[in-house]
Order: structure tokens, then sequence, then C-alpha cells
């Protein structure tokens, strides 16, 4: 019975992993996500991620443990959400993704996806060409995920964009948040059409 | 009103909560050079410190912040620095000085694997012998280890604590991961957490001696501006600080520094145990490693074996007394940490003598996995 | 007769005076060569602290490693005698957390100018009010007659058998040029314009430099045969070119000296001044919230 519970409460936890290039806002990306689901939603969450040059260009990523009840061990084990929005990140971490795990990626940025099931939206394009600013991509591809997943609310992950972001950005950040929303809503109808 | 807007519960770094930490337990000085991976504190320091009328400076090196720590704590100011492994090494010859003359300090290192510049953004637990052994001569050291935010909170709170009450540098030992991620933790209400103030004189400025006997062996301290007009000196010296070549002084003062935290360690220790009730196995870690330990024995218990953990969040001096009885019917020890082996020489000192120890290693600037120590709980088992 | 008796009572009284500054419990006599010239600069220290009617306990003297540095032992002030080096990064900690204390750091040239170089042009950039007397003798005098940054060209020392093959600090244009608000040399000759250097940089706000030419005869004297202290501070007498004159003087007729008294004073933010400034407008900024 004691065990059984155990079992339970280890299969609660939760990982996800955001990576692309250094600069492209995803430490800020898994930060937002990590408060939203924490502090927001009132889970426990850990938010771990990568250092140094890496952080500045080459694959970068942020990490987010999610469970009902303690983390012990910080960083991730096995990804069920892994969010890359460069090819160099899908290479690198795809192996770290679980069996049935989510992959998301950027559509234009990821050419050669290791598997057919994944789901691909042009973040870094939206970005530029629906907002006119690259760098609410991190912000588009949250949208997307929690939209995708279902692993926060969006009213949890709207107060925190809004919250972090920087004095005048903030109605960029909201129609960046509500593009993700959207285009996901899209695309997983599309994904259901095709099933 | 949601939670995010109430504020109660925050995502916080690690490195924050240290400041906070420090704030929390009444700091008023803070002197300090940038170095990864600990500069986030700097940084909130300089940022909270001028608003609550409290002094912030970042000075030329780790030598001159040291420096300028300990000036401040004779001053009558709540000192503190905080650096990493290069840091601290340039460090270590004034932490002596502290040392000598009784100063109250804090240095927190956020380690980082070395040696030499070794790599500045990967986790290392290799620290632990330099905090205890870093600086020439005889002296006793205290250390304190969190392994979570909110313990980098707490820990600080009491590194400062011991620190003013054995007048004496504490040295909290953090590291990359743990200085760097992201927790959710609740802000202690002020009380609710012990805060503890250095012992001051209550007697005539020129009845006064700096480095007075007292039954617990430590002086009460005034502070420079206070009118007492003491001697302060890292020369081996006399109860009212001027330097001795006196057998019998040296003597006295060597056993002060050491008998003054001795004595009174079984208040200092702190140590973790999990299922050690029925353990045959014990696995003993600190720090980031205690986590992935306590997720490893829950694997290993889910396959039916008797292990337990012990965590040392005081991990000098070691808490010889409690981990031995921790120790006592345990067959198989294992000593995980990121480093070639420091605690595990520890734990062999004071192991039951039909126990076993085994070394589990890491220092390839990477963390260790719960697998990692599930595996080796399966093969010494 | 009448003359010489009142000199004779000013002697005493200035003896005096130095006495009451003495700690009492210290047992002397001091560690230094006799002849030394810390013991004229402690005496300078004690008549300016003395003539500013400065309040004992408000005074902190600190120090480092060396002859110099082991002058504050002595003094009945809030004494911090420091480790190689690093009497000026103490001193900063010091005057940070309680600016109304007057702090002082004495010093030498191994001591500033080699292993503490780095403290020492920081103060100076940051200038922070705290007063420097840097004693300088041109040697490693505790360790036994090394040499320093300052020890002159082709002068011999422990370490410099075959004579110095290195470069000089000329610490009074390093200090200038580093930021230094107040800057000045004097002699363990000229007792009494020390005195008043000395008074001067206490006064002055910012950082504060007197650097003072003193002898080491046991080493530098004996391997340069330049003589024994007399010798060597007569050498000071003949070749100390106040700035008042050496300004008026051709390039040439400067061979050989070297300027004495106030040479470079300007005013500047000071370091402890600005931080509160930065506390109160934080504070102005929070009340008008």
């Amino acid at each position: 019975m004691k065990a059984a519970a155990e079992q339970k409460k280890k299969e609660d936890r939760y990982e996800i992993r955001l990576s692309g290039s250094g600069g492209q806002g995803l430490i800020l990306a898994g930060v937002m996500l990590a408060e939203a689901i924490g502090v927001g939603d009132g889970k426990n969450v850990v938010q771990t991620q990568s250092y140094g040059p890496e952080a500045r260009g080459g694959a970068s990523r942020s990490d987010v443990v999610i469970a009902e009840g303690e983390i012990y061990y910080p960083k991730t084990m096995k990804l069920d959400i892994l969010l890359a929005l460069t090819q160099e990140a899908c290479d690198k971490y795809y192996p770290d993704l679980k069996e049935n795990g989510i992959l998301v990626v950027d559509s234009t940025m990821v050419t050669q996806v290791p598997t057919k099931k994944y789901y691909g939206l042009p973040f870094v394009r939206l970005a530029r060409e629906e907002i006119g600013h690259v760098m609410v991509a991190n912000v588009i591809a949250l949208g997307a995920i929690a939209e995708l997943t279902g692993i926060v609310t969006h009213d949890s992950l709207k107060e925190v964009v809004l919250g972090r972001a920087p004095r005048g950005t903030e109605e960029k950040n909201q129609k960046a948040l509500e593009l993700g929303f959207s285009a996901a809503r899209k695309l997983k109808k599309e994904v259901k059409s095709r099933g | 009103m949601s939670n995010l807007r109430k504020g109660k519960v925050r995502l916080l770094q690690g490195n924050e909560a240290c400041f906070q930490g420090a704030i929390y337990a009444g700091i008023d000085f803070y002197a300090g050079y940038p170095i990864t991976p600990s500069t986030e504190i700097a940084e909130g320091l300089a940022r909270e410190l001028p608003r609550i009328g409290k002094k912030f400076i970042q000075m030329e090196d780790e030598i001159g912040s040291i420096a300028a720590v300990i000036g401040a704590s004779n001053a009558g100011a709540k000192a503190m620095t905080a650096t990493s492994g290069p840091g601290y090494s340039l460090m270590v010859e004034n932490i002596g000085y502290a040392y000598m003359t009784e100063t109250p300090c804090v240095i927190v290192n956020v380690q980082r694997a070395g040696p030499s510049t070794g790599l500045p953004t990967k986790i290392s637990q290799s620290d632990m012998m330099q905090a205890r052994w870093g600086t020439h001569g005889d002296y006793t050291a205290i250390a304190v280890a969190p392994s979570s935010v909110r313990e980098c909170f707490e820990e600080t709170v009491r590194a400062f604590n011991l620190s003013e009450r054995f007048r004496t540098p504490v040295t909290v030992l953090t590291d990359e991961v743990l200085g760097h991620m992201r927790e959710l933790m609740t802000m202690p209400k002020p009380g609710e957490l012990e805060v503890m103030e250095r012992p001051k004189p209550d007697i005539p400025a020129d009845w006064y001696r700096h480095f007075e006997m007292t039954p617990s062996m430590v002086s009460p301290m005034a502070a420079l501006g206070e009118g007492y007009r003491y001697n302060v000196t890292g020369m081996t010296h006399d109860r009212e600080g001027f330097p001795t070549a006196v057998p019998s002084e040296i003597n006295e003062k060597l056993n002060k520094l050491k008998k003054k935290i001795e004595r009174f360690a079984d208040e200092i220790y702190k140590v973790r145990t999990e299922m050690m009730d029925d353990a045959k196995i014990a696995v003993i870690s600190f720090g980031t490693v205690a986590r992935a330990t306590h997720q490893a024995i829950k694997m290993a218990r889910e396959r039916r074996v008797r292990v337990g953990a012990i965590q040392p969040l005081t991990i000098w001096p070691f808490p010889d007394p409690i981990i031995s009885d921790a120790l006592k019917n345990v067959k198989k020890i294992i000593v995980a940490e990121l480093n070639m082996g420091q605690m595990v020489n520890e734990v062999k000192r004071i192991a039951p003598r039909n126990a076993e120890v085994f070394f589990l290693g890491r220092y390839d600037g990477e963390v260790m996995t719960p697998q990692q120590i599930l595996d080796k709980i399966r093969e010494v088992k | 007769m009448e003359k010489e008796a009142v000199v004779k009572e000013k002697e005493v009284q200035r003896s005096n005076v130095v006495h009451h500054y003495l700690r009492p419990k210290k047992k002397f006599p001091n560690v230094w060569c006799a002849g030394c010239g810390n013991g004229i600069v402690m005496g300078a220290l004690i008549r300016a602290i003395d003539k500013l009617k400065l309040d004992k306990n408000d005074v902190v003297v600190v120090s480092g490693i060396g002859c110099s540095s082991r002058i504050p032992v002595y003094l009945d002030f809030n004494t911090l005698h420091t480790t190689h080096g690093r009497a000026i990064a103490f001193a900063t900690g010091v005057k940070v957390v309680k600016p109304r204390l007057k702090v002082i750091v004495i010093t030498g040239d191994g001591d500033a100018m080699a292993i503490g170089g780095n403290h020492f042009i920081h103060a100076c950039r940051r200038n922070i009010d705290i007063t420097v007397v840097l004693v300088n003798n041109k040697i490693y005098g505790m360790t036994g007659g090394q040499f320093s940054p300052t020890t002159t060209a082709g002068a011999f020392a422990t370490t410099a058998p075959f004579g110095n093959y290195e470069k000089q600090f000329d610490i009074v244009k390093l200090a200038s040029a580093a930021g230094a608000s107040y800057v000045a040399r004097g002699t363990v000759y000229h007792e009494q314009q020390l005195e008043k250097l000395i008074e001067g940089a206490i006064v002055k706000r910012g950082f504060s430099l007197v650097e003072v030419v003193s002898n080491c005869h046991t080493y530098y004297g004996r391997l340069n045969r330049e003589g024994d202290a007399v010798a060597m501070i007569s050498w000071m007498k003949d070749h100390a070119m106040p700035i008042q004159a050496a300004v008026k003087l051709p390039p040439e007729k400067m061979v050989g000296k070297f300027v004495t008294g106030l040479i470079h004073e300007t005013d500047a933010t000071e370091f402890c001044e600005e931080y509160d400034k930065l506390v109160e407008r934080l504070k102005a900024k929070e009340a008008q919230k």
C-alpha cells in the first residue's frame, strides 16, 4: 500500500526543458513558467538552468521540475516536455525526452526532427511577423506549451508574464502569449483531424 | 486575490535566499568582489543594503573584501562576504586573522570545481576541507552546508548567529547548483527564526580586556570607537591583545580558539537523518548531493533495500557523536560527494569498526544523479 | 641661560604630550633599533592629534606588517595591527561602518607599495576619508634588508647583492594620479614640518597621504655605506627641498634633491559621503511612494 502510494508520488514528478540558443530568453521563460506553476498554481517547482558561455550563444536550456509533493533531486532525470527552438538544441536534448514525452519545436528553425510525433510552430517567425519583435518568441512558446499540455493555467501564466515584462512591453508580451495560445489551439485541431 | 499578487510564497534563487537571510540576520556591512557563481549575492545586497541604510562596498579583490569585512566587524557591524573557490583561496590568510582576533564574520562559498579557475559554472563540493583547514596554524572552524533554497536562507541566519555568539568566522558552503536554482519559499516573519547578537562588555572601559577569559571562553566584544581603546593583532597575544611570546599565554590563546567552539559543539551540530531506524546501509552526503541521496533511497526502498540517509547541515565541526550514533547498527556506509574524497575520511574516522565504508565521488562538474547512488547501493548491498 | 630653560621646559612639555598618548601597560622599550625614524613619526603623529584635540576614543589607528606597522601597539587609541599589505582595506571597513571615526593608517614602503599596492591605489581612487602615513625607509627592515619598490636603483639589499636593477615607485606621484585629495612628503629630520603635514592630512576630507622619508641605518645604511642614523638623517636635511622653493628652481638644480611639503591637494567627492547621499536619495524615493 505504502509502496504504491510512493510510486504514485514518484510518477507525479513532471519535467520540462526549454531549450534553444543563448539570448532567446529561455532562462527567463523557465523562471516565468516555474513561477506560474509554483506560485500561481500552487504546485511544487524547482527551476535550474545552464550557465556560463552556453548562456550567451550555443545551446542554452532552462529546466523546470514539477511535483505535488517534495522535489528532492533538483535536476531533470527524464523529460516529459522538451521545447527546442534550434536544431542544435533539439539534437542535443532529444535523447533526454521520455519515450512518450512531448516534443515542441520551432518549425522553421528545426528542419530535421528526430521523430514524427511532435508539435511544430514557427515561434521566431510569428514573433517577428505578428508581434514585430523576435524577443517575444519565448513568450509565444510558453503560451503554446500551456495550451498543448495544460501543465500551467492560462491565468497564472498571463499574470507572471505581465508582471515580469519590462515596462512598456506589457502589451506586446500579452499579445505574444495570446498568439501562443491560439496558434497551439489551431495546431491541436489540425493534429486531431489528421488522426 | 491570486497567490502571485499576495507575494507570500516566492520563487527564489539559492543565492537570493542567502542574501535575504543575511538581511534577516541583521547584516550591517557587505564587502565583496565579483566571482561566478556567487555574484547574485553581491548584486542583491548592492540593491538592498543602501535602501535600509546599511553598507555595501565592492572591493578591489577578495583579499580586500575579507579585510574590509573584518575591519567593519571590529567597528561593531554584522559583516559578510560571498565568493567561490578562487576567491576563498585569496581570503584564507585574512580568515586566519579573523580566527586569531576572534572577529565574527560570515563567508559564503558558492562552490565551483577547481583547482585554480577550474569550472566557474559547474558544481563541486571540493572546498569542504578548505573550509576547515584553509588557513595556516591551529584553530577550530565552523561551517554550515544548506541543501535547499529555504536552507540557504536559514543556514545564513544560523551562520551569523554562530559567528556572533562564538566570535569566530563561519563559512556557509553552498554550491553552483544550489546558488542558481529556484525554489518556492515562504519568507520567515520577523521573530520566526532566532537572531543572536555578539556578547558585549558590561564593565568599566579601563577594566576591559578584549580577549578576557570567561567561563564560556568567549570574550565580550566592544567595538572600535566605543571608548574601550583596545589593541587587535594577528600576532599571538595575551588577554589584552598585546603580542606575547610567553609559552603559557600562547597555550591559553590557542586552547581558547579550540575550546570555545568544541565545548559547545552539541549546540552547533545539525544533522538530518532519514529512514535510518532499520537501515543496514547508510548514505552520507551534504548539500545538493543530499537531495539526490533522498531520491535514491526512496527508489531503493521501493526495491526493499533497507537503506537510510544522513545529511550533516553542520559540516564543521564534523558532527562525530550524532553521526556515529546514527551509524551504530549499520553494516555498509556510502559516502557520496562531489570531489575525490573529503568527507569520506571524516566518516572513516568515526565509523563502527565492523562497518565497511565505500566512497562514491564525482568530479566532472555534473551533479551526482539518484541513479548513480542507487547503483552504488545495489553494488555494496 | 634663561633661553635654555625655556627650551628645556618646552621639550618636557612635548615629551609629556607624548606620554599622555602612550599605552600605560605596554612594556617598553619598543621593537625598533636605536636611531630608527619610527619613534619620530610616532611622536609627530601624537602631537598632530593632540593639537587637533581629537578624543582618543574617536581615533582608530590601523597598520599592516613591518617595522613602522608596530607603531599602533604603543598608542592609546583604538588600534588594529592587521596583515601584510592589507591595512588600508581593513581601515576601509572601519571607516565605512563608522564614518565619524578618524581612521589613520600607518604603513611602510613594502607594506603599501608592494603587497598592498592594489588597496592603496583603490583607496586613493575612492577618495575615502582615511589618512595614510607611509614610512618610507626604502627597504624591508623586519625581514632583514631586502629591496622594496622604493629602493634606489643601484642600491644594495640582501636580495639585490649586485645592486638593485629595478625601477622605483614615486609614491607621491602614484597617489596623486590615483585620485588622493591630499598628498605630502616629509622627513624624520624635519619633525615640525611632519607634524603639520600629518595634522593637515587628518583635517583634510578625503584620502590623504603623508610619505615620510625615514632611515633604516641597520640595513639600508649598512649595505649602502650611508652611515649611521645621524648620517642618514643629516642626508635628509641636505637633500630635501621644500615645494615652495622647488617650483622656482630649474631642473638641473633639483638633481639629487627630493621635494617635501604639501605637494598635491584637490577637492573631490568622498566615498562615505557619496554613499550617505545615495541612502538619503533612496529614502526620499521610498517616502514618495
